[in-house]
């Protein structure tokens, strides 16, 4: 033991890179002193990191499939989302969790312009591209362009609504059940609907 | 609850201005004017918080611009929208 004989074993994560910034160091730094400091312990985040990870958008799915099976459940969630996401037992953050319904006459999609966020809680970690300066600039600008990158082609008579998380709401877009999928059990529902679809850069479900 | 100060339809007007602290309001949306889209629930705002204030809650809103009057070149059609949350010291009536 030297005179520095904190315990590196109690703060490191293994599943942070090597910082190879500036920035990332006085990041990685910080985070040490917070935890030297007893403001929050590395248990607590590695609670959370394990919690992120656990969620995925097969969660996301199975609360669509109850929407669609389920009238007076969709009203809920459509109302109060983060209620009706905790009655199916999600444990979720504490942030307004808004969820909009695409119909046939529209279209919603999900961005953050100003960092990233996104409803990881539930859905887990986020994809690259929607952290990507590009897409968060662009698809607000000019979103019907980016959604046909994304092999969303819309027709006027659809309206886009692109939905900026700028603060403490969260965003879950409820895809379109497709045809042809009536009487469907809720696990078979389930199974159809994809991460894109929940974030909006995905309009129609394969059923095959 | 404080009672809110706008109601949902009407107009109003995101202020233009740029304090030297994290705020939650992008460019583009300064200065711009909307419709209350849905009046949400009260939030710790961040902009004191740099002032060793913490974050004093206030009511947030859920504004709804219309693109083409957003963007100059907006190529989509006049019906669509972009929604934003803003915290209510951001805004003030545009009718």
């Amino acid at each position: 033991m030297t005179e520095h004989d904190h315990d590196h074993a109690r703060t490191f994560q293994p599943d942070h890179a090597e910082p190879n910034s500036d920035g990332a160091r006085i990041g990685l730094a910080l985070r040490e002193l917070l935890i030297e400091a007893g403001h929050y312990t590395a248990g607590a985040e590695q609670a959370v990191i394990a919690a992120m990870q656990a969620a995925s958008p097969k969660d996301g799915g199975r609360i669509v499939a109850k929407a669609w099976t389920d009238p007076a459940y969709k009203a809920r969630l459509l109302s109060n989302g983060a209620d009706a996401i905790r009655e199916l037992g999600y444990e979720i953050e504490p942030y307004e969790f808004t969820v909009m319904e695409n119909d046939a006459s529209t279209h919603n999609v999900i961005v953050c312009t100003l960092c990233s966020c996104y409803p990881r809680s539930l859905l887990g970690m986020s994809p690259a591209w929607y952290k990507s300066a590009s897409y968060r600039a662009r698809v607000v600008r000019e979103p019907r362009s980016v959604l046909a990158e994304f092999g969303v082609e819309l027709s006027d008579d659809i309206d886009v609504r692109v939905h900026d998380s700028t603060a403490e709401l969260r965003y879950m877009v409820l895809p379109q059940q497709p045809e042809k999928t009536d009487g469907w059990s809720e696990e078979k529902l389930a199974s159809l609907i994809t991460r894109d679809s929940l974030i909006g850069t995905q309009r129609v479900l394969r059923t095959d | 609850m404080s009672d809110a100060r706008f109601q949902v339809g009407q107009r109003v007007r995101i202020a233009d201005r740029t304090p030297p602290v994290h705020h939650r309001v992008p460019g583009y949306a300064k200065g711009q004017v909307g419709l209350i889209e849905r009046v949400c629930g009260l939030h710790g705002e961040p902009e004191k918080f740099i002032r060793g204030d913490g974050k004093p809650e206030q009511r947030i809103y859920r504004v709804q611009i219309p693109q083409d009057e957003l963007w100059d070149e907006y190529t989509g059609t006049s019906r669509d929208q972009l929604e934003i949350e803003i915290f209510e010291h951001w805004l003030e009536s545009a009718e």
